[in-house]
């Protein structure tokens, strides 16, 4: 069960609370059945993927498809936008390039 | 020539627009890249993170429960595409791509409702995690039901920074310090303008007060200086100058937003003209009083028009819908006379706001070299005034092809004001002459995989 007080936990109480379970960067995480995969993140490892430019970490920014600040891959390379993707069981996610890796 | 309708987003102007479209007998395409209908306002929860109306939308649950009960009456009449990217316009084509691969869509006669998002005043240190826009801080608790962080702060200026600090605290966040950058208990010239707004003007107040009753301090005046992180590039802390001292309050999460800005993308790529708005501080597509804009059969509405809030975003929606109607020949609905006072006594009130919570253009005109303003391709303010120096440029565009601003994957949605603010400061020119970026195609990030894999 996921936390429901806002002081512990950034996660609301809601009408049905289904956890799933998706991995990122190898690490297991607990997710929230219809929440984004940028939710699933923001709550699990903090961050979406590392900016390309210079060391820096980053978690999205507008969360309404606007910034595109939150692209991150599947583990087979495929591209997806974390604002825009509902969490599923089983995900496998990365957050670094997979070249880079 | 049979009429396809077209309407390119689902939000109260969307909707209003689809409605009226439906009385009349046509059978309009919503195209909503949302995958419900409602918008950014009425964004919904999937069933799963369902909580109750009165908690996710507040005072407008009772307009929520009407704007989903036109959808469902709407539902058979329609054909809704939720889930949908229109990425490029074609000769009457849209270039449209979902999950199931890119398609495209004929019409003769277009509404673009395409919304508004964050209007931002970069702050140093705003890239970092935890840090998320005014807009998607209230996304993450309406549509997520996961706020931002356990305390946060709210920074930037406008009625929804008091509306989300609101809604934050009454969902049992600690809210750490509302800050506005603006001072808008100063000016008591506006007042009147202000309380034209109404019933508006009055929840302004209420969520004011309701914030102060708890405890939470709202600072007016406000000069944000640095979001402090750590080694993992969290945020731990807002700095900022009031009253001339300098404070740190600690945070786990920062809410930043200076009022909202037009979505204009595909308005540009229809080729429609704009003019420049003084008060917003943004080229808008430029359009009659009912919407018609310079490019034959197609109509603009709500905010993606102008920002104006989502009551006067159902009227011009209405609006629009009835100018597509007249030049088609079909008899104009009875309401338009109603519709166009709304919109020209809202004018005065929505004017106000924007002054009162202005864009604090000298600030950012004047940011610190070191400061980043374009996060897509990490360009700082010093990067911009260099290009501006060495090039000769005054153009907006010209800047951007010099020196990448703007040119990343956002298509200078988040860094556009801002860098043309600093490109006017800079060359000695106004906000005005600089010009505005120009959209290109496609107007978000799509997969190439995507688009190879067209649909028959």
């Amino acid at each position: 069960m996921l936390g429901k007080d806002p002081s512990k936990s950034r996660r609301l109480t809601v009408a049905h609370d289904e956890i799933i379970g998706i991995t990122v960067d190898g690490c297991s995480y607990e997710a929230r059945l219809g929440e984004t995969v940028l939710t699933a993140l923001r709550m699990a490892n903090g961050h979406v993927h590392s900016f390309e430019f210079y060391p820096e970490k980053r978690a999205g920014f507008c969360l309404m498809s606007a910034c595109q600040d939150c692209w991150l891959w599947h583990e087979d390379g495929r591209r997806l936008r974390a604002c825009t993707t509902r969490a599923e069981d089983g995900m496998t996610l990365v957050t670094l390039l997979p070249e880079h890796c | 020539m049979s009429t396809t309708a077209v309407i390119i987003g689902a939000g109260p102007a969307g909707m209003a627009a689809a409605e009226m479209l439906v009385h009349a007998g046509l059978h309009p395409t919503v195209l909503d890249e949302g995958g419900q209908p409602g918008g950014q306002i009425f964004r919904k929860p999937q069933a799963q993170l369902q909580r109750p109306l009165e908690k996710l939308y507040g005072f407008d649950a009772a307009r929520a429960r009407r704007v989903n009960a036109t959808f469902a009456s709407l539902r058979s009449k329609i054909d809704y595409r939720p889930g949908i990217q229109v990425w490029a316009v074609g000769n009457e084509i849209l270039h449209l791509i979902d999950d199931s691969g890119s398609s495209v869509q004929a019409w003769t006669h277009l509404i673009v409702a395409p919304g508004a998002m964050d209007r931002i005043a970069p702050v140093r240190g705003w890239t970092a995690v935890g840090l998320y826009s005014l807009g998607g801080a209230q996304i993450a608790l309406k549509a997520e039901a996961a706020v931002i962080g356990r305390r946060v702060i709210f920074a930037g200026s406008g009625p929804l920074l008091y509306l989300v600090a609101y809604q934050y605290a009454e969902a049992g966040v600690d809210v750490a310090a509302v800050l506005e950058t603006g001072h808008p208990f100063a000016q008591i010239a506006r007042l009147p303008a202000l309380l034209s707004g109404g019933r508006l003007f009055a929840r302004g107040l209420y969520y004011m007060a309701a914030l102060r009753k708890r405890g939470i301090p709202i600072l007016t005046g406000v000069r944000l200086q640095e979001v402090i992180r750590d080694s993992d590039d969290r945020v731990t802390a807002l700095s900022f100058r009031h009253r001339g001292m300098e404070q740190v309050e600690s945070c786990d999460a920062v809410a930043l937003g200076h009022g909202l800005r037009s979505e204009t993308q595909l308005a540009d790529l229809l080729d429609i003209e704009f003019s420049f708005d003084a008060v917003q501080r943004q080229w808008l597509p430029k359009t009659d009083q009912d919407g018609r804009s310079t490019a034959s059969n197609i109509y603009l509405a709500g905010d993606g028009l102008s920002i104006r809030g989502s009551e006067i975003a159902e009227a011009s929606g209405r609006l629009a819908a009835s100018a597509l109607l007249h030049d088609i020949g079909l008899p104009a609905p009875s309401k338009v006379e109603r519709d166009r006072r709304t919109m020209r006594s809202a004018a005065r009130f929505r004017e106000a706001l924007e002054r009162t919570f202005a864009y604090p253009h000298e600030e950012v005109a004047a940011l610190p070299d070191d400061v980043v303003v374009c996060r897509c391709e990490g360009l700082s303010a010093g990067a911009i005034r260099q290009t501006v120096e060495r090039c000769g440029e005054a153009d907006i565009n010209r800047v951007k092809a010099f020196c990448r601003v703007g040119m990343g994957r956002c298509q200078g949605r988040l860094c556009g004001a801002a860098a043309a603010e600093i490109v006017a400061a800079a060359s000695g020119t106004t906000i005005e002459s600089v010009g505005r970026m120009r959209g290109q195609a496609p107007i978000k990030p799509i997969p190439l995989a995507e688009l190879v894999r067209s649909r028959p």
